[in-house]
């Protein structure tokens, strides 16, 4: 199971900030390093708030974008995918 | 258990509001080689979430989450938790009664770092080298009138469980010692003497550590301080005949001129283009009303029209907030929750029509 590159989707329509970045960082603690995550929002500033999040605990963006209504970011899982215990 | 043999790297657990005072106590800590992890609760009732979920998309200004932007800053981990569930006991039954408005403030610090207490309990059992050693605040003396008083200190570390566990690194010398100070991790003589209401010590820090660029919210971030939601919060309970609310509730009393022209329901409705696009997410579980002839706003229906006269009151109230409001009639729709739609055509209602008093907050 330890495929690396595994692309996960994440959806957080209708989630407003803070919650998709609670989401994001909980399901990127269920995930492995080099995993793939695509999430979906309708909030706006995920597109801030999600990037600033991976900066800050070492996970890569490698895209973000808009189509309509929505925003998406897709990241890297680093190192350290952030499970506290 | 092996003991390593080089000194043992200190770990802390901060809580981090976004504020200056929380940034503050971390970057203390720092200098004093203590390795910080931060953590922000999220209760539903953060400011942070209303002005993120309601700017406006051209606004460049303010797009940013201010705990996650000091984390980086600091060059912290900050692991942000949602605690909205658990967190109606604490706004809905304060033990220590509320401050000036619905504000829960002791309860409320009591219960964040007792949180931040059973993290470190359980690091401590599962983890070895990922453990925290204490948690650090951002209190100060005298600077809440509510949850950060000389009497109320003790109250939260013992009640939290956290003892002397927990420092406060901005006031900790007109504190007895704590477990870190005791145990040599930190120097108490470099920690700080901080209290009242005064903010120029911290601006006297904050300029030392070349830090400009913050947010002030000081007990602003939470929305259970502000008089005007305090009101529209103790409106939904009375109306509903229950203290009761789910996290729909809180955060679309954030949003919004809220009127209650009846009892029985409210209106919700839209002051600019940010709040519509936020309105517009729940009209899947709201009847909602928009004008059709011209430009207006969003407004939302909490409750139920009791006769065809009452659709059309609420219906003339939100034609009065239209750019239609001269006009002889303007046409609205009225949308079910379900997507069934019809029109109506009304007079928008005249200022006098609505009467201060159905102002909500």
């Amino acid at each position: 199971m330890e495929m690396s590159e595994a692309m996960h989707e994440l959806d957080t329509r209708r989630l407003l900030c803070p919650m998709p970045v609670i989401k994001t960082q909980n399901k990127v603690r269920t995930l492995s390093t080099g995993d793939c995550l695509r999430v979906v929002s309708t909030d706006p500033g995920a597109l801030n708030d999600i990037p600033a999040w991976c900066r800050i605990n070492g996970h890569e963006v490698l895209e973000t974008g808009e189509e309509g209504n929505e925003v998406f970011v897709v990241l890297r899982v680093g190192e350290d995918n952030g499970a506290l215990f | 258990m092996t003991e390593a043999t080089q000194p043992i790297k200190r770990r802390a657990i901060a809580l981090v509001s976004g504020g200056l005072d929380s940034m503050l106590a971390v970057k203390v800590m720092q200098e004093q080689g203590i390795e910080v992890e931060g953590v922000n609760f999220f209760t539903g009732f953060c400011v942070e979430g209303h002005t993120h979920a309601i700017r406006k998309k051209d606004k460049d200004k303010d797009k940013r989450n201010n705990a996650l932007w000091v984390a980086e800053q600091l060059g912290i981990k900050m692991h942000i938790i949602d605690i909205s569930e658990e967190y109606k006991d604490v706004v809905l039954n304060p033990k220590h009664g509320y401050g000036a408005n619905l504000n829960p403030c002791l309860d409320c610090k009591i219960f964040m770092v007792n949180q931040a207490t059973l993290m470190i309990n359980k690091a401590r059992e599962l983890a070895g080298d990922r453990g925290f050693d204490f948690i650090v605040t951002g209190e100060v003396i005298g600077q809440r009138p509510k949850s950060q008083r000389k009497e109320t200190m003790p109250i939260i570390s013992q009640e939290s469980g956290a003892d002397d566990r927990l420092l406060r690194p901005l006031c900790a010398r007109n504190l007895p010692a704590t477990l870190p100070e005791r145990e040599g991790w930190v120097n108490r003589d470099e920690l700080y003497d901080f209290s009242g209401r005064n903010r120029k010590p911290q601006m006297a820090l904050a300029k030392k550590f070349g830090l400009d660029d913050f947010a002030q919210p000081a007990g602003g971030c939470c929305f259970l301080t502000d008089e005007s939601y305090s009101n529209k919060l103790a409106d939904l309970w009375k109306a509903r005949n229950e203290r009761r609310y789910e996290l729909d509730d809180i955060m679309l009393l954030k949003v919004g001129r809220h009127l209650r022209p009846q009892p029985h329901y409210k209106l919700i409705i839209s002051r600019e283009e940010g709040e519509n696009r936020f309105l517009e997410g729940y009209r899947y579980m709201f009847t909602s009303i928009t004008t059709v002839s011209c430009p207006g706003p969003l407004a939302l229906v909490d409750g139920a029209f009791d006769s065809e006269e009452e659709l059309e009151q609420a219906a003339a109230i939100v034609a009065r907030y239209s750019k239609g409001r001269v006009l002889d009639e303007v046409t609205l729709e009225v949308r079910q929750p379900d997507g069934v739609a019809r029109q109506v055509t009304v007079k928008p209602a005249l200022p006098d029509d609505v009467p201060v008093a159905w102002n909500v907050g």
